[in-house]
């Protein structure tokens, strides 16, 4: 089997348009993620339980149901339900942001509650509100527990991002399959493919031991 | 200063106080014992309505704390708490753990702030330990510091649940000696304890509870040496 190093150069300006919109799909579906995330998880830890229902059926359903099943109804029915068109970029957006948002709301929730009631109490009874005892108290404790499964989550969502490749989203599995379609290679484009999100996901994971080293020396 | 009238408290429903009537005076320390599920630290946790009240009042300097429309964060900064298993902010240094409320509660300059922490940290012998972390420090010194951190709101009605509880035995002698201290400067403290030497030293009056009512209250000789009702002289006869 001779391995055809000149194809891949041929497609490289393409493989680094796609890493690009791969890093920029992930970097939004984290960004827009973790605010819903957060927003979520806190919704849901509301004691009222009407309140927290419509939290607690959104999650449900979006870590019931597989992304692929999301993207399409996203691309093909939510996006020009409301656009007019389909929008594979915005599509592709929406469905990792509204899908890591789930995950995202059970590792905070999952945090918070794993810091001991004491503290809680030993703030109110200082006189700070709930809102500030969990922002001076609560939330920095519960941060620091938080990144290691944030990271696993982000990890996932990076590689998970290679879905959008079938809504037309020209990230790097779009070209890795436009590859393999237009010379009939199979190990040529994926096996690029997949070294490209390697170095992506390796980075980022030495990034948050860093991160999480920092701090726990802190 | 304080006053408890007929107070209930069921969780579901387990009914944990029954009826409760209390009065405590400003500088009086009052000592709270009785057998573990008696309701004692459920009725100093209904003082500072950590724990909602089921029926009935508490007033702190004249507040009903029931009533809906109380504050509850501003009579709070009031009346210090100090918890059996200490609840230090493990990542905040000791000096940080003390200033917070005070710099973040009652906007109180931090440099000023500072400077009476440290000399709280003083008056508890722990000035040294002002940049530790809390997980660096043992038990005794851990409740120290999280008497100085209530103190340092300046309250009026210091409130202590098991303080020592969680402590070595060699340790519960440091914490004591801060709270007769504390106790000698005039500070209004409820106490509940199972040290029944420092009720006896301390305590100007004991109650006594047990299945959700106080059953006898008394000054400490009287209630020590000579118990009125049954259920008094065997409890006193299993811990003394």
């Amino acid at each position: 089997m001779d391995f055809r190093y000149d194809l891949i150069m041929d497609y490289a300006p393409l493989f680094l348009k796609g890493t690009l919109l791969t890093l920029g799909l992930s970097l939004a579906g984290i960004v827009f993620g973790t605010a819903l995330g957060l927003a979520i998880g806190l919704g849901k830890m509301v004691k009222n339980k009407w309140v927290s229902l419509p939290f607690d059926l959104y999650i449900t359903f979006f870590r019931g149901t597989p992304l692929f099943v999301q993207i399409l109804l996203i691309h093909f029915g939510l996006v020009p339900l409301f656009a007019g068109k389909t929008e594979p970029v915005t599509a592709a957006i929406l469905a990792l942001s509204l899908n890591a948002g789930a995950y995202i709301a059970e590792i905070f929730r999952a945090g918070i509650q794993s810091i001991d009631k004491g503290q809680m109490e030993a703030a109110r009874t200082l006189g700070m509100t709930h809102f500030q005892a969990m922002r001076y108290v609560i939330l920095p404790q519960a941060f620091k527990r938080m990144i290691p499964p944030l990271g696993n989550e982000f990890i996932v969502l990076i590689k998970e991002s290679s879905l959008a490749a079938v809504i037309a989203a020209p990230e790097i599995m779009y070209w890795g399959r436009a590859m393999q379609g237009q010379y009939y290679r199979v190990w040529e484009p994926y096996i690029t493919v997949a070294i490209i999100y390697l170095v992506i996901t390796l980075t980022l994971s030495f990034l948050l031991n860093r991160l999480e080293r920092r701090l726990s020396t802190e | 200063m304080i006053k408890v009238s007929n107070l209930k408290k069921s969780f579901g429903h387990n009914e944990v106080l029954k009826n409760i009537n209390a009065e405590i005076k400003a500088q009086e320390v009052v000592v709270v014992i009785g057998p573990s599920g008696s309701g004692k630290s459920t009725f100093l946790r209904c003082l500072n309505l950590l724990e909602s009240v089921t029926d009935g009042h508490v007033y702190i300097e004249g507040v009903d704390l029931t009533d809906k429309s109380v504050n509850i964060n501003k009579v709070r900064q009031d009346v210090g708490m100090v918890f059996q298993q200490f609840n230090l902010f493990p990542h905040k240094t000791v000096i940080e753990n003390i200033v917070m409320a005070p710099v973040k509660v009652k906007k109180i300059d931090e440099e000023v702030a500072r400077q009476k922490g440290l000399d709280l940290l003083r008056k508890v012998g722990l000035e040294d330990k002002a940049n530790a972390y809390p997980d660096s420090l043992s038990g005794g010194q851990k409740q120290r510091v999280a008497i100085a951190r209530a103190l340092a709101m300046e309250p009026k009605i210091m409130l202590f649940d098991e303080p020592t509880s969680a402590l070595d035995p060699e340790m519960v002698g440091e914490v004591l000696e801060v709270m007769k201290q504390l106790a000698k400067e005039g500070m209004t403290m409820v106490v509940v304890t199972h040290e029944m030497g420092f009720a006896r030293e301390v305590g100007d009056r004991v109650i006594f509870m047990d299945g959700g009512y106080i059953v006898e209250e008394n000054v400490p000789d009287e209630l020590f040496t000579n118990p009125q009702q049954e259920r008094t002289k065997s409890f006193l006869s299993k811990v003394l």
